[in-house]
């Protein structure tokens, strides 16, 4: 059977394939051809059994997106990407992968030891597969478990009325909100990434919390347990109902297998009156070889509204891997009194690209942002802060407060911090402070003279430097990101 | 304890230690005294190997162990302390979690075991009583915004806790008032004791009147150009340097 001559059949096919678990459908079929245009996106549409109006949302993505140049602006480099030479949809199917742990490279094994992930996590990050026919391994036990646990979590959340499901899922199930919501924060149009985005994804998550509900968990264990299920084009929706509480994290500290070399994520978070949402993020996707070979291109899209009164949305991202990382998780704060908050730390080494920032943009009355940006440069790798601050006629009183630190190990890498503000109110108040350090040779001499080794020294300054940032990550995944800070700048010095 | 033999050493290629013979043994406080520029602070930080200081000559024996042939966090581990002339600021690291990693690093180094959080916060507490320092020391990042004169005693604070068998104390005196220098002299005499020693170097003989030493030797051009008992100290703050300085020219 030939793919090119017959998409939609392969599709279908795989439609018709029951669900169970690892889909061990053959996986050559379960491409569809690479290319995009309007018949890949219907392909993709009924592959999900989706509504009408959202495959007509899809293709005027798509058409959007055809009059749209990829962005040359930020401070990273690579080599043109060939869209038309990639896999727009991919069921969601069973890796190839490694089938035992110990086909798996031994470096990527020593690393989660470091981090302390459970021997049990270890297989499915790796992307261990056990071959058609064989014994299970670990990594099934741990699926299944993790099924049971998804379950528990989805009855306790039931309970609270909070709706926790794949997108997909709440296309189907609750129409009215998606349709309500999708792309009200980040239009199809809004970049070419997002337009993109808006044309073919398929995975990604969606929550509604209902007025007056705290969440009655962290949405975090869950998401470390399917981290595996992340994909090229994720799409999620959060809309956090009056007075309600959520606590999103997604990511994982352990470097993962993937093999999409782009991915283009959209996040939209609405808060409507006296909601708040925290959203945290630990990214540590494959960041490419010492000679900046492979790796990740994350190029991201993040952005929440903060529609009603006294809403607050606070973004903490710690990014330690990708290739390129181009992301600006933004707030639009247009109800009064609301407040967006934004805590980054982002780590660069060898040859890693990085230019991140976040937008605050003040349109309600006595609205007010807090910016802290921590930029850890080492090997050969460029790190740059991109961020704007605007304030409308309308934000009366409105403040923000920046501070913008980068810390440079070595004297190859490059730090940049480039602020936008535009104020056009007079009543608002806007700081920036910024600095940039090394780690000094008399701080590491010092550490060392009192027992530390170099490599402890490092870490202990790094994380001292990222202690405003760390502080607000859930506290059990606050421990791994210090380890991951550690992890992923060893070697660096000397 | 430690024994210094011919040692030489350049900074940026140029010689400033001509020839040092040292000998520290077990139980003693031995002071350097000598004008700026002497050498002292090059020799303190040739001792515990800080970068930028090549020995070109000579060596050091430290406990029986060639003290020169080991990177600086094993000299610390071997039990050697430098308080520092100017200590550094560690921006977010907060003193007891510094303390307590260096502790342990030495411990284990020492295959001692490792003091978890309360254990060393109990010790912590006793010895910052001890040595009438407030306990908010602790809780602050390791010297951010500290006086000149609670750096210091946040240096003896350190060396309190790590317990070192050589103390080298930099100018530890410069700076500060007669009640501080009381605190610094109380956190040395606390460590005396037959199995650790201290090289107490300074330019002024007032911290000799509270760290009474064994042995004087003045530091004069890269060497050592005399030596004797306390009185020399004495002597040296009524006469000066020029005479000995003069010699050594």
């Amino acid at each position: 059977m030939s793919h090119a001559a017959d998409p939609a059949g392969t599709v279908e096919a795989v439609t018709r394939t029951p669900y169970k678990w690892g889909f061990a459908t053959e996986i050559e079929t379960e491409l569809a051809p690479k290319g995009l245009n309007p018949d890949i996106i219907r392909l993709i549409s009924a592959r999900k059994e989706e509504p009408a109006w959202l495959l007509d949302w899809r293709l005027a993505a798509f058409t959007a997106w055809q009059a749209m140049a990829e962005p040359h602006w930020a401070h990273v480099h690579h080599p043109p990407i060939d869209y038309q030479d990639l896999h727009y949809y991919a069921a969601p199917k069973r890796r190839a992968g490694p089938a035992r742990l110990e086909d798996v490279d031994p470096e990527l094994l020593a690393t989660y030891e470091k981090l302390g992930i459970p021997l049990r996590e270890r297989a499915i990050l790796a992307g261990v597969e056990p071959a058609a026919g064989e014994a299970a391994p670990v990594a099934v036990d741990a699926v299944f478990d993790s099924v049971s646990v998804a379950t528990t979590f989805r009855a306790t959340l039931a309970k609270a009325g909070v709706i926790f499901c794949p997108i997909s899922d709440a296309v189907r199930e609750h129409p009215d909100l998606v349709r309500k919501y999708l792309g009200s924060v980040v239009p199809q149009g809004d970049n070419f990434y997002a337009a993109l985005n808006s044309a073919v994804f398929t995975d990604g998550s969606f929550v509604y919390v209902p007025p007056g509900v705290r969440c009655p968990m962290e949405l975090s264990t869950y998401f470390r347990i399917n981290a595996r299920n992340t994909g090229q084009f994720e799409r999620t929706l959060i809309i956090a109902d009056a007075g309600s509480h959520v606590s999103y994290l997604e990511g994982c500290t352990a470097p993962q297998r993937d093999e999409n070399q782009l991915h283009a994520a959209v996040v939209e978070l609405v808060a409507l009156d006296d909601a708040q949402i925290k959203y945290s993020t630990v990214q540590n996707w494959y960041p490419g070889d010492a000679e900046g070979r492979g790796g990740i291109y994350n190029f991201v899209t993040k952005r929440g509204a903060c529609r009603g009164a006294r809403s607050r949305i606070s973004w903490t991202q710690v990014e330690t891997g990708s290739a390129i990382t181009w992301k600006y998780p933004s707030c639009i704060l247009a109800g009064d009194d609301s407040v967006g908050e934004f805590y980054s730390v982002a780590v660069t080494t060898n040859r890693q690209q990085a230019d991140t920032g976040t937008k605050m943009i003040h349109i309600g009355r006595n609205t007010r942002s807090t910016i802290v940006s921590k930029g850890i440069s080492a090997g050969r790798s460029d790190n740059t802060y991109r961020g704007l601050v605007r304030i409308m006629p309308k934000a009366a009183g409105a403040r923000n407060h920046t501070q913008c630190d980068s810390l440079l190990i070595g004297d190859r890498c490059g730090a940049h911090t480039v602020p936008y503000i535009e104020s056009r109110n007079p009543t608002a108040k806007v700081e920036h402070e910024a600095t940039t350090s090394k780690i000094a040779d008399d701080q590491l001499f010092y550490c060392r003279q009192r027992g530390l080794s170099e490599e402890d020294a490092v870490n202990l300054i790094v994380n001292g430097f990222c202690k405003e940032v760390l502080k607000e990550l859930p506290m059990e995944f606050a421990v791994e990101a210090q380890k991951l800070l550690a992890v992923s700048l060893e070697g660096s010095v000397g | 304890m430690l024994e210094i033999r011919g040692l030489t050493a350049t900074v940026d290629g140029r010689e400033i230690l001509h020839g040092i013979d040292l000998d520290v043994p077990a139980g003693e406080v031995h002071a350097i005294m000598g004008p700026n520029g002497s050498g002292k602070s090059t020799l303190a930080h040739v001792l515990a190997g800080r970068d930028g200081y090549e020995v070109t000559g000579g060596r050091v024996g430290f406990g029986g162990r060639d003290l020169l042939a080991l990177a600086p966090e094993e000299r610390a581990a071997a039990g050697l302390f430098l308080a520092f002339q100017y200590p550094v600021e560690l921006p977010g690291v907060g003193n007891a979690n510094f303390l307590r990693t260096a502790l342990n690093a030495v411990r284990r180094a020492r295959g001692e075991s490792e003091l978890d959080a309360v254990q060393f916060l109990k010790l912590a507490r006793a010895e910052a009583k001890r040595l009438s320092m407030p306990e908010d020391m602790l809780k602050r990042n390791v010297n951010v915004g500290f006086s000149g004169g609670e750096k210091k005693r946040n240096e003896v604070l350190q060396m309190a806790i790590l317990r070192p068998r050589l103390a080298i104390l930099d100018e530890t005196d410069s700076g500060l008032d007669i009640d501080a220098l009381r605190i610094v002299a109380d956190g040395v005499n606390a460590l005396r004791g037959p199995q650790t020693s201290a090289l107490v170097i300074t330019h002024y003989q007032r911290l000799l009147d509270h760290i009474v030493p064994d042995r004087v030797h003045v530091l004069a051009h890269g060497r050592i150009v005399r030596s004797g008992g306390a009185e020399l100290a004495r002597q040296l703050e009524l006469e000066g340097y020029a005479g000995m300085a003069a010699d050594a020219a």
